[in-house]
């Protein structure tokens, strides 16, 4: 606990701050990039560059190996990382515009594929027995319990260009996700554009190799923003909340990693994610579950109360337990179920406003179709002063039974 | 000989027979664009099994199968959950389940250290194919010898077995699931009942990934429910020839990568063998990329392609 506190509040050292800021940045960049991928409906293809990292990672290890003897070069990794996850994506976008397979398929076969031939390169590596291999598995997993403070300041240098990038381009990538269309005809390069988000969110997935390592930044870029859509209706706010849920996400997975040795970072940066979401899902209020149960609990309640006014306007006997409850809550009726005096007044309204509803749902139709109301709101709040004098006319006036 | 039936028989037996039934889903998979469905469920399967692991404190067979299927049917579940309580797409709905829940299965191996009983995140991707090794298996009348043939490795009757109720449930439930694949409101109008048909899809794409990835790692798995049948679908419009066509490709792939990731780098010199499970995931990638370049039927609209 001591532990964790002493990171939480950035005093655990150079190097644990370095990381922790390092991964906040990523998160951020991961996190605004991937709204923008979620808007574009795919999310997944992050997946698929990930895993196509894998190939270029081990050729770039074999390569330098070759030439200095030492393939842990960080720099030289994320190169060799970022060729391959470009050739994968280059491979889905070309397979699912250009054949008749769905982008699932190519990003599936991307993915398995790549992520095959790096296992393959793997065992070669084994095979070679050169030095400084035993950190190369890191990267599927993540760790940045060995991370030396270059590393991490490179991490955190790169996450920061990155998170300026998308904050510039916000306005372009928001037209294109939305209307491309309309995009073309205000002279933004929609091809352009596409390809630039495309290859940032690549960008953001060569970073947090290291971090989370190349299995779970996916979650980096689909957790957060998902979590945002929960809490607004607005784009660009959803981008703010997902960058802030992503910048939580790595404040509290890599401090918690602190506290034990040997606790990979990486899940539980994607747990502290997923924690947040799964605290959107149920609170949010606007799509939450709670916010769901709640107005759907409110509007059965409403039914009933009115189903049961017009019941006892009408004299009819009431059974359904859910509305005696609801009237007696509304001192509308006595604890042996005889109507009060406010009870019959609000059963005359509530019969009043049914008549008015079916009067004026007889003579507009259309319109009544259109107002969007279920008839349970005043019916004076959803129609303009000179309806209601007609229909209340036309209520009360013996024309209505002649007709 | 006798090492090609005591190192190499088996595993190539297991390679196969797992492709077959891999691609033979997959069809269904690909034409219903739920390709990824096979993805998800093989990194969950990790999850699972260490779960049980750390409840059981055993690795039976048994019991890593029933925690993968739990973990399986508790992802399927929170994806629906996901996409229908909270209006979330449901690929992104998808990716953020199987990312949460691997996240979770590996926190819990290195919380509980268990990597020193032979689990591990390496292992779980890309298998261990090559330890199924047949003891008994000297000569060839072993094949004969009962007494040979009760030491074969247990994977190999697993995946036989799931093998078969894979094609027992194609061919019996080919009528709804061909109609399903294509058009479902139709499949429900006949009564064709498409859920039920999907479900079951499912479960069968469960029951073969879990079985398999003991025996054979996740990658082989994705890889195989994916490359062949894309393969297949850019080689002809017509179901039945796509079928076969994707059988063969993963029979290609299964075998030559097999042989390629033993044998291939004796050949150029080096002695050492690479992880055959992920030579047959790059082999099958390879035909892919040789179907989409040349496949008769690789355009959008199904027909031949202009002659430009």
């Amino acid at each position: 606990m001591d532990v964790w506190l002493r990171a939480l509040t950035f005093s655990a050292g150079y190097n644990t701050s370095l990381v922790t800021l390092g991964a906040m940045l990523l998160g951020a960049s991961a996190g605004m990039i991937g709204s923008f991928i979620l808007l574009r409906k795919r999310s997944l293809v992050s997946d698929a560059i990930s895993h196509a990292t894998l190939p270029g990672l081990m050729l770039a290890f074999i390569v330098m190996a070759a030439l200095f003897d030492n393939g842990r070069w960080l720099p030289g990794l994320m190169i060799g990382a970022g060729l391959s996850a470009a050739f994968g994506l280059w491979g889905v976008q070309n397979i699912s515009e250009r054949t008749r397979l769905g982008e699932d398929a190519a990003i599936g076969a991307v993915l398995s594929t790549l992520f095959g031939l790096g296992v393959v390169l793997i065992t070669a590596i084994q095979a070679m027995n050169t030095g400084g291999q035993a950190g190369l598995t890191d990267y599927l997993v993540g760790s940045t319990a060995g991370m030396l403070s270059g590393e991490a300041q490179l991490i955190g240098v790169c996450a920061l260009v990155l998170l300026i990038a998308i904050f510039m381009l916000r306005r372009q990538f928001l037209l294109v996700c939305f209307d491309a269309e309309y995009a073309t005809t205000n002279g933004i390069p929609v091809q352009r554009i596409d390809t630039l988000m495309l290859m940032l969110l690549l960008a953001v997935t060569v970073i947090g190799l290291k971090v989370t390592g190349l299995i779970l930044i996916v979650a980096l870029t689909i957790i957060p923003p998902v979590t945002g859509r929960f809490w607004t209706d607005r784009p660009l706010q959803m981008v703010a909340i997902a960058a802030i849920c992503g910048v939580l996400a790595g404040y509290l997975g890599v401090t918690l990693s602190s506290v034990r040795t040997g606790l990979p970072t990486g899940p539980l940066i994607v747990l502290s994610t997923f924690a947040l979401f799964a605290l959107s899902l149920l609170i949010s209020p606007r799509r939450g579950i709670i916010a769901m149960l709640v107005a759907h609990y409110r509007f059965k309640t409403r039914v009933h109360l009115r189903q049961g006014l017009l019941a006892m306007a009408r004299r009819e006997a009431i059974y359904d337990t859910l509305t005696l409850r609801v009237l007696r809550r509304h001192d509308f009726i006595r604890r042996d179920h005889v109507p009060t005096p406010a009870g019959l007044a609000a059963a005359r309204d509530a019969e009043h406003e049914e008549q008015l509803w079916s009067l004026y749902r007889s003579l507009y139709p259309d319109e009544a179709a259109h107002l969007d109301h279920l008839g349970l709101e005043p019916i004076s709040d959803c129609l303009p002063p000179d309806m209601m004098m007609l229909l209340e006319l036309r209520l009360h006036s013996p024309l209505r039974s002649a007709s | 000989m006798a090492d090609f039936l005591m190192l190499s028989l088996v595993p190539l037996v297991v390679a196969v027979t797992i492709s077959l039934t891999c691609a033979l889903l997959g069809n269904f998979l690909v034409l219903r664009r739920q390709s990824l469905i096979g993805d998800a469920i093989s990194h969950v399967a990790l999850p699972g099994i260490v779960a049980s692991f750390l409840i059981t404190g055993t690795l039976a067979a048994s019991a890593m199968m029933i925690g993968a299927g739990v973990a399986a049917l508790v992802t399927v579940a929170m994806i629906e959950l996901i996409k229908h309580l909270g209006r979330v797409e449901s690929s992104a709905a998808m990716g953020v389940v199987f990312t949460a829940i691997f996240a979770l299965g590996v926190l819990m191996l290195e919380w509980n250290d268990a990597s020193g009983v032979h689990l591990d995140v390496e292992h779980a991707l890309y298998g261990n194919l090559e330890s199924l090794i047949w003891f008994e298996g000297v000569h060839w009348s072993s094949l004969f010898d009962p007494k040979a043939l009760a030491d074969l490795p247990p994977q190999l009757a697993r995946v036989a077995w799931v093998g078969l109720m894979v094609l027992t449930f194609v061919v019996v439930a080919w009528r709804p699931l061909v109609v399903g694949s294509f058009d479902s409101a139709f499949a429900a109008s006949i009564q064709a009942r498409p859920v039920l048909t999907d479900l079951l899809l499912v479960i069968m794409v469960a029951i073969t990934a879990i079985a398999a990835f003991d025996a054979v790692g996740s990658i082989i798995v994705i890889a195989m429910f994916i490359c062949p049948a894309a393969a297949a679908r850019l080689m002809t419009n017509h179901l039945g020839k796509q079928v076969a066509w994707s059988q063969v490709f993963a029979l290609i792939s299964a075998v030559l990568g097999y042989v390629l990731a033993g044998y291939g780098p004796g050949w150029i010199g080096f002695e050492a063998s690479l992880s055959a499970a992920g030579m047959i995931a790059s082999l099958t990638g390879l035909i892919l990329l040789l179907a989409c370049l040349f496949g008769p039927h690789r355009r959008r609209d199904g027909g031949q392609p202009a002659s430009a």
